[in-house]
């Protein structure tokens, strides 16, 4: 943890000047509002002040300054985090890297694209077209997020499954450590001698360094995807029909669920032609070569009928492909249209829980008195429960918070994880005390003071103070889940 | 099959009473990986350790004891039409996947496939002071903390014992072939590159005594259609060739007389100049080289190439065997080793003198 700061706001802000262009070091409330929180609005601080340098030698002269003084640094890409990383400290300095937004280098043939942190995700796809290139992870903000945003979430999208995370996505990257040195962990060949950083650094949240240059693999884009669009008229079979679909052998690009709240929720939205009296849909993206394409649409068909869908459409036309996708890549909006606010839940199961966690979701939805859609990257497990509240409905949102912890709790009870892709950051930082013990946590601590002695690194997320745990783990029933846990893990 | 973890626990704890060093040794098949093992430490055997402690096949997760044989790992999927989609290396019946983690080991497909790194989903690791952690999970996705199992791939045992791996398992493909043709090794890196960039079934790319290697495996339809549009004649005993170059049959790798180094480089560079003769994998990312010199003459052209070498088997092992680090790297590493292994009692000076 870190000690009071040794130095003044007013001090801070004139060395920063002397370096940064004075209007890139923000001082004033309201040029610094915008920066208060990141996508998980309901958790936000005001910071101590915000930089945005334009090199790594000024990355590196904050970060030697900030250790000399004690002074907290959030790196910050986009802000569309969902579990509060990129909120400020109060203490502390925002670091945005909205200013290195350039793609360098790409390199066709060797199939690497060369960047700097604030790159947009979609970016780099709309650049790599020209090559018949694209990159993999394809999280749901990709529009708005940044490649260094993912690299600190590891961040994945619906075509995880197949093409993987991003840890599996990237070769190299160029960081500025807590005591301003520049260092690059990993490099153009697959490994690297030594312990593997890349790995560590990749999902560490801005706790161990800041990114200043990433590079990613690229793929080539597929001849075809086509998208057979599957209804089933109870979450059993539709969970069944996904373990089917790849005991079968095959591996889609895309596997994604919804239920039937989301269904109907999505189909107002895009009107994508749903099923919307089915409990559950299933999305199967297959893309290959023409022939395999082909080979295993015609396989997921007699699959999905074999185990009972209501209903079964295969997409004939990029438009049709895209209609399908629609509903889907819009659920969080149009969930949000039929509520005044909703909170985004992301847990990893098993897949072969999932009608058990669907159901007891709707008990808890009854006993919390709270409406809960789900969407769900069906093919690696992980959930995305919608809870739809209303935040002007005085303790709403702590009731929420609370139905949340349970559903994430049930997770790990059932062998899962409290988080796949959204990160711990602020907002799960409690429940990592029930997914880990206290030995496992401080493991973490003395991996996070082998590279920030000092603590400055986004102090206060991701991996809570153990005598916090035992405060949560204390309450009645974490201490009941806790035991499950246990035997989950047997 | 058999749970020896509280044995092991009191093995370490007990070396860190007494001070007593452990090299830790699975199948013992890859002894001649890193550095000389220092013959003063004892030795911590995790060969026992065996047994495969879940697997569901529709959630493609696998999870075993460290000391568990590839071969048994191997049997069991096959009975389910399922498979190690980074074709560990077979140094020998008795080669571990903790082994195979530690060493991060991984075979011909790996560009595609990924490594035994990228498969991994969770660990159990007993750490320096004898406490037994578990990280990662049984579930594809999991960022809760940092990810210790994957930290494990390529540091040769130097931060604990690993007990456990949880990993992702895949279908076999439902066919596979080989083309081979004859080329010279100036245009072969052009030409695997250039291959793995269309978006065709391709699954490994591999040179040797003037000829390339190309496997396509997948849906049937999709890898006849494929072989039908390039070049290269269809090769009888396609997956025994494979197989000899995931295991380190395959002639080039006979004998310890001249060393073996690897360079792990971009796959579009070009090949170092040295006097020797090159095996290249990995469409190029992957570049063994057999050849006499120096681990600080061979850095240069590694780093060149945008990768590094290291020495992999004979040699000198009591130097220096990894691409050396830069001063800042040293001291994270040498923190984090602290941070696992406080007094420094697994496998101490295997990866690099200075570890
Ligand atoms: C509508 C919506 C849909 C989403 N869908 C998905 C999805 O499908 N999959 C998914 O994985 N996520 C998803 N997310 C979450 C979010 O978009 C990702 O976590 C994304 O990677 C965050 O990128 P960012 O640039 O916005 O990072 P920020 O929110 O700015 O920061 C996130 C974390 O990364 C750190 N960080 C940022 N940049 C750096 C850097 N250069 N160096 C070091 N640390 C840094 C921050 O300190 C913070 O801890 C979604 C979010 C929204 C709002
Ligand atoms: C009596 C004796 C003397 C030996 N003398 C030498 C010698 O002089 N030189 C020499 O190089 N080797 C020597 N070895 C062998 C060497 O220590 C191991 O064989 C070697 O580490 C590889 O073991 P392995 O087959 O499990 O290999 P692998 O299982 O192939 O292991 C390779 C590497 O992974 C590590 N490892 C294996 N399993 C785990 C695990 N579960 N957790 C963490 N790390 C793991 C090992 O420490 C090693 O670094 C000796 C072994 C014995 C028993």
């Amino acid at each position: 943890m870190t000690t009071k700061p040794k130095v003044s706001k007013a001090e801070l802000a004139e060395q920063f000047r002397a370096f940064i262009d004075p209007d890139y070091v923000i001082t004033d409330d309201e040029t610094m509002k915008p920066y208060e929180c990141d996508g998980m609005s309901m958790y936000c601080e005001m910071p101590l002040l915000v930089v945005l340098p334009e090199t790594v030698e000024q990355v590196q002269r904050v970060m030697r300054i900030c250790n000399e003084n004690a002074v907290p640094v959030v790196a910050r890409g986009a802000g569309t985090g969902l579990s509060a990383g990129a909120m400020p400290n109060k203490e502390g300095v925002v670091l945005s890297l909205a200013k290195f937004n350039r793609i360098v280098e790409i390199d066709p043939l060797a199939r690497t694209a060369r960047l700097q942190p604030g790159v947009r995700n979609l970016a780099i796809s709309e650049e790599a077209a020209q090559y018949g290139l694209y990159y993999g992870p394809d999280p749901s903000s990709q529009i708005a997020c940044t490649i260094g945003g993912n690299v600190a979430e590891n961040s994945g999208g619906v075509h995880c499954l197949k093409y993987g995370l991003t840890v599996h996505n990237i070769l190299s990257v160029e960081m500025v450590t807590a005591e301003g040195d520049v260092v690059i962990v990993g490099s153009d060949g697959l490994d690297s001698c030594g312990m593997d950083l890349l790995a560590l650094m990749t999902g560490s949240e801005g706790l161990l360094g800041v990114v200043t240059e990433v590079k990613v693999k690229l793929l080539p884009k597929p001849e075809v995807a086509q998208v057979v669009m599957a209804g089933f008229d109870d979450v059993q079979k539709g969970g069944d029909a996904v373990g089917g679909i790849i005991s079968h052998g095959i591996i889609p690009g895309g596997l994604e669920m919804m239920d039937g709240h989301a269904i109907i929720a999505a189909d107002d939205f895009a009107q994508a032609g749903y099923p919307r009296d089915a409990k559950a849909l299933l999305l199967c993206e297959v893309d290959g070569t023409e022939e395999e394409v082909h080979e295993h649409i015609a396989q997921a068909e007699e699959v999905f009928r074999k185990l009972g869908a209501t209903s079964v459409r295969t997409s004939q036309s990029e438009e049709e492909r895209a209609l399908l996708w629609k509903g889907r890549k819009s659920a969080f909006p149009a969930v949000g249209r039929i509520s005044p606010d909703y909170y985004c839940m992301d847990g990893t199961i098993p897949r072969r829980h999932i009608a058990y966690v669907l159901t007891e979701m709707e008990k808890m939805s009854e006993e919390f008195g709270l409406r809960v859609a789900n969407v769900f990257h069906a093919g690696d497990g992980n959930l995305h429960p919608l809870i739809l509240f209303d935040a002007n409905v005085p303790g709403e949102f702590e009731r929420t918070e609370a139905f949340g912890s349970r559903i994430l709790e049930m997770c790990v009870e059932v062998g899962g994880c409290i988080t796949g892709e959204h990160g711990v950051g602020v907002e799960k930082i409690r429940q990592m005390a029930v997914q880990f013990n206290d030995e496992e946590l401080q493991q973490f601590h003395d991996v996070k003071a082998a590279f920030d002695p000092a603590g400055i690194l986004n102090p206060g997320k991701g991996v809570p103070a153990l005598r916090f745990c035992q405060e949560y783990r204390s309450l009645e029933h974490k201490q009941h889940t806790h035991e499950h846990t246990e035997a989950a893990h047997g | 099959m058999a749970d020896i973890s509280q044995q092991l626990k009191e093995q370490v704890l007990q070396a860190r009473d007494s001070g007593q060093k452990l090299n830790i040794v699975g199948g013992g098949t890859k002894a001649f990986m890193g550095r000389e093992a220092d013959t003063d430490a004892g030795t911590l055997n995790v060969g026992e350790h065996t047994g495969i402690v879940d697997y569901h096949p529709v959630e493609l997760v696998l999870t075993v004891r460290a000391g568990t044989p590839l071969s048994e790992i191997e049997a069991t999927l096959a009975e389910e039409g399922q498979c190690l989609h980074f074709e560990p290396p077979h140094l020998g019946a008795a080669s571990t996947i903790g082994g195979t983690l530690a060493c991060n080991l991984s075979g011909p497909g790996r560009p595609w496939a990924g490594s035994v790194r990228d498969q991994v989903l969770g660990i159990r690791l007993l750490n320096g002071k004898g406490e037994h952690l578990r990280f990662g999970g049984q579930v594809m996705k999991n960022v809760a903390g940092y990810d210790v199992s994957r930290l494990q791939a390529g540091a040769l045992g130097t931060l604990g014992v690993i007990t456990e791996i949880s990993m992702k398992v895949m279908p076999k493909p439902a066919a596979s072939l080989t083309l081979v043709q004859e080329m010279g090794m100036d245009e072969v890196i052009h030409y695997m590159n250039s291959r793995a960039a269309e978006p065709k079934p391709i699954t490994a790319a591999c040179w040797v005594d003037g000829k390339v290697y190309l496997r396509l495996s997948g849906a049937k339809s999709g890898v006849e259609a494929t072989a039908e549009k390039w070049s290269g004649e269809v090769m009888e005993e396609g997956d025994k060739f494979w197989q000899e170059v995931q295991d380190f049959h395959h002639e080039f790798f006979a004998g310890n007389d001249v060393p073996l180094w690897r360079f792990a480089v971009g796959s579009a560079a070009a090949t170092p100049e040295l006097e020797g003769n090159w095996f290249i994998d990995w469409a190029g990312s992957q570049r063994w080289f057999r050849g006499a010199g120096e681990l600080k003459d061979l850095e240069p052209p590694a780093r060149a190439a945008g990768g590094q070498v290291s020495l992999f088997r004979g040699g000198d092992r009591n130097g220096e065997v990894m691409h050396h680090q830069p001063e800042a790297l040293k001291g994270i590493q040498r923190r984090i080793k602290t941070a696992f292994d406080p007094d420094n009692i697994f496998n101490p000076g295997r990866l690099y003198s200075w570890l």
